[in-house]
């Protein structure tokens, strides 16, 4: 790209200074400046640029065969326990994390660098195109695109004076050589194709200062539990990595008031299908008052540079672990996650204090529960609570391993090591409001109530509006510089014996369809303004 | 009348379009035979060339009188016209649709296809009011019945209420602005195919190719080519740039390289390498001509093969 002609000009002589540069007839020795003039050309080359393009294309591929560490982290772990070797391999390749991978992000670099080298030089060229006269009226017109002829009684010094004028009118910057008028249009064109450039860059620098400077953070919460926009609050937290966690999160609390799911049941198909999300929220920023936000899936909430999106929903039982005394050991709501379009969820209990034993208890909530015709299984008939709501629950006792870590996810249970109290056979059964008794007398277990719970993802990216800035600008420099023609006019005056010979000429400077008929259209102008100028 | 009764009126259109481009696709191909058959009209050619070359040629006068059409016969008129026909139905298919589904008829991969489909012969057709590009019927047609047939055996699916997660204004724009560009970059493929054969055959090679003789010369089907996938390529860009605005309102960031996303960028870069490599001396011509085919089926591959077997955001529930 290190050519000055418009980057889509085409031309038979060689026009790029890098070959040449290196391919001389004497060869002559290169010093280390040489060589990194030399290097410097073949970077900044527009062929260099083109592969490079290319190359970043077929780089990208893999991000998409493979699962990305960023975008799937369940499948890359999958991956590897599927084909652990094959992993190992494709893992030292990076392919995991194609698009920070050493090779992707030495492509694009190597791109970005080349394509400041092509933006600068050009950018000064340009400047000074744009303070310079239009070139001198070639001799022969003729040879010219859309050459037109015509005659006309005005006098050569009036066809030129309204030869100017059509022009000047036409937005061509004019210049009078004898009895001729140069004229150029479109320097918007190089403008337009410099700014998308440049635009890229912009795109580039912002997306790294956003991925820097910016955070997003996990939080399942409960109804009525609040939030407080504090590191200790988050399920999980993703700084970039120069985020200092202290000071860059914004003071704010969030709270879920109230939770609307809307179905539709297809009939055909035996389905029901989700229509709506909407959670009721209660904001507070720093110093303010508990205000109700709508939250909805496509409509997130913005709390001061935060945005807060609704991932997730779900039902969460309100559960409560009494020992053979009757004194509370466990009380709370417990989220169960979502395994069927009619909200079957599936969830666990941890008692790990208070009885005789550790306590875990594993099993289902239906929301609307009904035996499954001709068996004694049970499944959900709707997504919404109703009277039939039932929690089943499976009932182990032991060591929890919450001691060595291996029961940290609350969402599972380890029951290799414990003793079955209730299985499949017998679970514990409890409808809205219903006490059971736990089995070997160890207490009793209660299902207060269902509340519901939303998974919510919080994302604070400073420099977002400057990506969507930078990629506006690239657009309407791509827009100019793709669809403004940049040409060149001529208007020659001749006098003759009965009057002055006019002649027409354009010249295209890059892609331009449209030429010809332009020049057919100016000659029809001058005419019109040469005749409007003799009835005067 | 009822959704379900609507649906199944605007599947009888699709069959009724596909039946109708089937018989264009015939008689396009009859009339490339025929090109074939027929003695060269190099006379006739060479002045057309001569005018779509335009920019590039020599001419001492105004603008000229459109260029004498090809030998006249009524085979590619009457294939136009069923084309049109077609169209017609299966505008009329695709809206029926979406009155039957209450929303727009792209909201999932049958859709696409309907709509993708009936976008790709309406650029044609209206293409063909600003340049002739008759030739390319058989192209266009072809690919409009294979898609079709597919998309009706493979893809279809009842009319289901709209996902809470595809509940948006941008599902309107975005995919519209994808389906669009999808349009004309398959016009440019034809284009760019069309101009491969052509420069073989001047270069001496496929000799029994003359239905090739009444096609414009190599370096006007480029120049064709060109203006249509630059278009193609603005709307992609707004395709790119729509779909990240989207991803933030739904999925909370702009660009997470979910794998839809991988192909739209690789897609994107693909046609700014087209775009660069007219510029590029030595990649004009042959070679920027198969990077367009290339990001054709880059585009192909992302409806289908992405679609159906990658794992990824643009879940496409029940296809």
């Amino acid at each position: 790209m290190a050519s000055f002609r418009p980057s889509d000009a085409i031309s038979a002589e060689p026009d790029e200074g890098a070959e040449s540069a290196s391919t001389g007839p004497e060869n002559p020795r290169l010093g280390v400046v040489g060589w990194l003039r030399f290097l410097w050309r073949q970077l900044t080359s527009m062929r260099t640029a083109l592969v490079l393009l290319l190359l970043l294309a077929l780089a990208a591929v893999p991000g998409s065969l493979v699962p990305q560490r960023t975008s799937d982290p369940n499948g890359v772990l999958q991956y590897q326990a599927r084909d652990p070797e094959g992993f190992k391999i494709l893992d030292a390749l990076g392919v995991f994390s194609t698009f920070s991978s050493p090779w992707f992000s030495a492509i694009y670099l190597l791109l970005f660098v080349s394509l400041v080298g092509c933006i600068l030089p050009r950018a000064k060229h340009h400047f000074d195109a744009l303070r310079s006269r239009p070139p001198k009226t070639p001799a022969r017109l003729a040879r010219l695109v859309g050459f037109t002829e015509a005659t006309t009684t005005a006098s050569v010094e009036d066809a030129v004076e309204a030869a100017r004028k059509v022009l000047r009118g036409q937005g061509y910057r004019v210049e009078r050589y004898g009895d001729s008028i140069s004229a150029e249009r479109g320097y918007l064109r190089e403008t337009g194709n410099l700014v998308f450039h440049s635009a890229l860059v912009g795109v580039l620098a912002a997306v790294a200062i956003g991925g820097g400077f910016g955070y997003n953070g996990q939080r399942l919460l409960v109804q009525d539990e609040p939030f407080v926009n504090t590191l200790a609050d988050y399920d999980s937290f993703y700084p970039g990595p120069w985020v200092d966690a202290d000071s860059a999160l914004e003071p704010f609390a969030l709270r879920l008031d109230d939770f609307e799911a809307e179905y539709a049941f297809d009939k055909a198909a035996v389905e029901w299908h989700p229509l709506d999300f909407a959670a009721t929220m209660s904001v507070r920023e720093s110093g303010g008052e508990w205000t109700e936000r709508l939250l909805k899936v496509n409509s997130p909430l913005e709390v001061g540079g935060t945005q807060v999106y609704l991932l997730a929903n779900g039902f969460a039982p309100v559960v409560t672990v009494r020992d053979p005394d009757g004194e509370v050991v466990f009380h709370g709501a417990v989220p169960f996650l979502s395994v069927s379009a009619t909200q079957q969820s599936a969830g666990v209990i941890k008692v790990p204090d208070g009885l005789s034993a550790q306590l875990g208890m594993d099993g289902f909530f239906y929301p609307d529960a009904i035996a499954r015709q001709g068996s004694d299984l049970i499944e959900s008939f709707s997504p919404y609570i109703t009277d039939n709501a039932l929690l089943t629950l499976r009932v182990y006792r032991g060591d929890l391993g919450l001691l060595d870590g291996s029961g940290a996810n609350v969402y599972t249970l380890d029951s290799s090591g414990m003793e079955e109290l209730a299985g499949n056979d017998d679970p514990l059964v409890l409808g809205i409001g219903d006490t059971v008794d736990l089995p070997d007398g160890m207490g009793t277990i209660e299902l207060e109530a269902v509340t519901n719970y939303v998974g919510l993802d919080l994302h604070h990216d400073p420099a977002q509006a400057w990506v969507l800035g930078f990629a506006l600008a690239a657009v309407a420099g791509l827009l100019t510089s793709l669809f403004i023609p940049r040409r060149r006019m001529w208007i020659k005056a001749t006098a003759t014996d009965d009057g002055t010979r006019l002649e027409y000429a354009g010249l295209a400077r890059g892609e331009d369809p449209t030429l010809e008929e332009a020049v057919g259209d100016l000659a029809a102008a001058h005419a019109a303004a040469l005749d409007r100028r003799g009835s005067d | 009348m009822t959704p379900e009764t609507l649906a199944a009126w605007s599947l009888v259109g699709v069959y009724s379009a596909a039946a109708v481009y089937l018989g264009a696709f015939a008689l396009f191909l009859a009339d490339l035979a025929r090109r074939s058959g027929a003695a060269p009209a190099p006379a006739v050619a060479a002045s057309r060339t001569a005018e779509l070359n335009g920019s590039a040629a020599v001419l001492v006068d105004a603008p000229p009188a459109p260029p004498v059409s090809a030998p006249v016969s009524r085979v590619p008129r009457i294939a136009f016209a069923l084309t049109v026909l077609g169209l017609v139905v299966h505008v009329a298919a695709t809206v029926l649709r979406g009155v039957a589904a209450e929303r727009v008829p792209w909201a999932n991969m049958f859709e696409f296809a309907l709509t993708g489909t009936a976008i790709i012969v309406a650029v044609f057709v209206l293409a063909n009011l600003w340049k002739d590009l008759r030739f390319l019927g058989t192209f266009v047609t072809g690919l409009a019945v294979l898609l079709l047939g597919l998309a009706t055996v493979n893809l279809y699916v009842d009319v289901v209420p709209l996902p809470p997660a595809l509940d948006s204004a941008w599902l309107v724009v975005h995919v519209l602005v994808a389906i669009l560009a999808t349009g004309f970059f398959a016009l440019g493929a034809g284009l760019s195919i069309a101009q491969l054969l052509q420069a073989r055959r001047e270069a001496g090679k496929l000799p029994r190719a003359r239905f090739l003789t009444t096609l414009p010369g190599s370096t006007t089907l480029e120049t064709l080519a060109y203006r249509v996938n630059v278009i193609g390529f603005v709307l992609w860009t707004f395709t790119l740039i729509f779909g990240a605005i989207w991803a933030e309102r739904a999925w909370g960031r702009y660009w997470g390289w979910d794998t839809k996303e991988v192909w739209t960028f690789v897609i994107w870069v693909v046609f700014a390498g087209y775009i660069h490599a007219r510029a590029t001396r030595g990649w004009r011509g042959a070679r920027s001509a198969v990077l367009a085919i290339v990001g054709f089926a880059a585009v192909l591959f992302n409806f289908t093969i992405v679609n159906l077997f990658f794992k990824g955001l643009h879940a496409y529930s029940g296809l």
